[in-house]
């Protein structure tokens, strides 16, 4: 029986990321065993922990920060019950991992790329600037609340030319979006845009793609229990006011074709 | 082991279904499993036209559950008999078609509109739904409405076997089920899911857009247990038993009552490939228990005198 999307890893490394700052929040995580020799940057997979029982049902959704034929990597920060579970996750322990799931970014070589990320939605430009054959053509704007230390922010600046803005205080707000929108309206006419990012975030970019007329593609992360297209729990409505669901038909979409 | 199950006519070559809702059209999951490996597959509701379904957001995780409002999002049972129907092994395993409609007219019209595939192995009624010319209440809260869309069903089904999937939300389900053997159903499905709700007490807003919504997962086993132990007294008919099975000793249980065959929901979403181990392990798991077949241990329930 092929059961080519679904396969057991075991957890290798889990690394809490800036915890002198915030103890136990953010992780990255490295799953060992047969991994994926094809995906797409943008693309996701769902995890769930052999040992849970039935008392957390559905797996989690993770952008792909990283993945080879032996293993994937992914960040991720504990917002609830699951993520809470998953940061204490053992080295070794058996997880069962299905992916790679849906639609990535689109990767066009020689088009400038500006990357926008919110907090966590950093997690697939790790994998863009990875799969990219030309780093240098990247830009990553990086808007965040947190010390920088608690994302994996370091080691993509390394590659690309990065710029991040802190939310310290509510008024910080009006500042970064006016620098993204500054920063969109120099992509206009030859560039591409990728945004990840919680979903005010993205309505920010969408609306400014379209105020520019900026191609911009925007990754979308709402709530899933199976990740495959099959419980239509994580709809969002297209341009035209139908459900579209976000796993299989997304998670990466061009900006004007979804509703924020 | 020989698995097979004689459902009403209908031969499945093992006990597992895979439930309404959950497992898509099947064709979502083949990258996961052999699709005609299960003993059948038990399609997303249907109806005569496309429905968009209810508002964001649909789901909510409960402990041992979740509660959803998808409100039947769907194509149109036109777009299933065109692009979907034709590309699943209907040959190989049973595809069972799952109807939904909102008066007894339109639950007739929409088992014509299957009656003559030669694909669709069985049509399975949803009498959870809002009788919308009666005053909205659920056909199902009421067994002579249960009568009336099953007769209706019944009379345009060409030939093929009814089964009627009831609701747990009603005082008496026995008497469910034998409105719906008075109607003619060749079976039962017990259950669907349990109404509930669930509120966030930071935004003080509901978790669904809909406000209410059906508990499913293994928090609803016993209450199934129960509506199946109830129905197996009431009919005749053969009874599917399906809420909360999560795994090869869950459906055991199921079977061990009576039920004819079993339907996997909620689980499907703990791993895609579920279903697939679960009919790989049900022998395993049978013959574990000492069971010579699945036909000697159907049903050997031991009552207290």
């Amino acid at each position: 029986m092929t059961r080519r999307n679904c396969r057991e890893m075991s957890v290798g490394e889990l690394t809490p990321l800036g915890q002198w700052e915030r103890p136990g929040e953010f992780f990255r995580l490295r799953l060992e065993g047969e991994g994926f020799a094809r995906w797409t940057p943008g693309q996701f997979v769902m995890l769930r922990p052999l040992a849970w029982g039935p008392e957390i049902l559905w797996g989690r959704p993770f952008s792909i920060a990283g993945a080879d034929a032996g293993g994937v990597e992914i960040f991720f920060q504990v917002v609830g019950r699951g993520t809470a579970r998953l940061a204490q996750l053992a080295p070794g322990e058996g997880v069962a991992v299905w992916g790679p799931l849906g639609n990535g970014f689109v990767l066009e070589p020689g088009v400038p790329v500006l990357m926008l990320a919110g907090g966590v939605g950093l997690a697939p430009f790790l994998g863009y600037a990875a799969a990219h054959q030309q780093p240098a053509d990247l830009d990553l704007f990086f808007a965040h609340r947190l010390p920088l230390a608690c994302y994996p922010y370091a080691e993509l600046a390394a590659t690309v030319k990065a710029e991040a803005m802190c939310e310290a205080v509510p008024a910080d707000l009006e500042r970064i979006i006016a620098r993204m929108r500054e920063r969109m309206a120099a992509m206009a006419g030859a560039g591409l845009v990728l945004a990840c990012g919680p979903t005010p975030f993205l309505r920010t970019v969408r609306q400014a793609a379209l105020d520019f007329g900026v191609r911009a593609q925007v990754s979308l992360e709402n709530r899933m229990a199976c990740g495959v297209g099959a419980c239509l729990g994580c709809v969002s409505r297209d341009a035209h006011g139908h459900h579209v669901q976000v796993c299989t038909q997304g998670p990466v979409f061009w900006a004007g074709d979804v509703e924020l | 082991m020989d698995m097979r199950v004689n459902l009403a006519g209908l031969v499945l070559k093992n006990p597992v279904l895979t439930a309404s809702g959950t497992f898509g059209f099947g064709l979502e999951f083949e990258g996961y499993g052999d699709i005609a490996s299960l003993g059948g597959i038990v399609v997303k509701g249907l109806s005569l036209k496309p429905r968009e379904g209810n508002p964001m957001p649909r789901v909510a995780e409960t402990p041992c559950g979740m509660l959803n409002a998808i409100g039947i999002q769907n194509p149109g049972v036109e777009v299933f008999l065109k692009d979907k129907l034709p590309r699943l092994p209907w040959r190989e395993t049973a595809i069972i078609a799952n109807l939904y409609a909102c008066d007894v007219a339109e639950f007739g019209d929409l088992a014509g509109v299957l009656a003559g595939e030669e694909g669709v192995a069985a049509l399975e009624v949803n009498v959870s739904c809002p009788n919308v010319r009666e005053g909205g209440a659920a056909f199902g809260q009421d067994p002579l409405q249960i009568v009336r869309v099953t007769e209706a069903v019944k009379k345009r089904a060409g030939g093929k076997p009814v089964i009627v999937k009831l609701s747990p939300n009603v005082t008496d389900i026995g008497a469910c089920a034998r409105a719906a053997e008075s109607g003619g159903a060749d079976a039962i499905s017990a259950v669907n899911t349990l109404l509930g709700m669930a509120v966030d007490l930071r935004t003080r807003r509901p978790r669904l857009a809909n406000v209410v919504g059906g508990l499913s997962g293994p928090a609803i086993k016993p209450v199934a247990l129960r509506c199946v132990f109830q129905c197996l007294k009431a009919v005749q008919i053969p009874v599917i038993g399906l809420g909360g099975i999560a795994s090869a000793e869950d459906a055991l249980e199921f079977l061990l009552l009576g039920a004819a065959a079993v339907q996997v929901g909620t689980a499907n979403f703990l791993r895609p490939d579920f279903s697939f181990r679960l009919v790989e392990e049900l022998p395993r798991a049978l013959a574990g228990l000492g069971a010579a077949d699945l036909d000697s241990f159907r049903g050997s329930l031991q009552l207290p005198l």
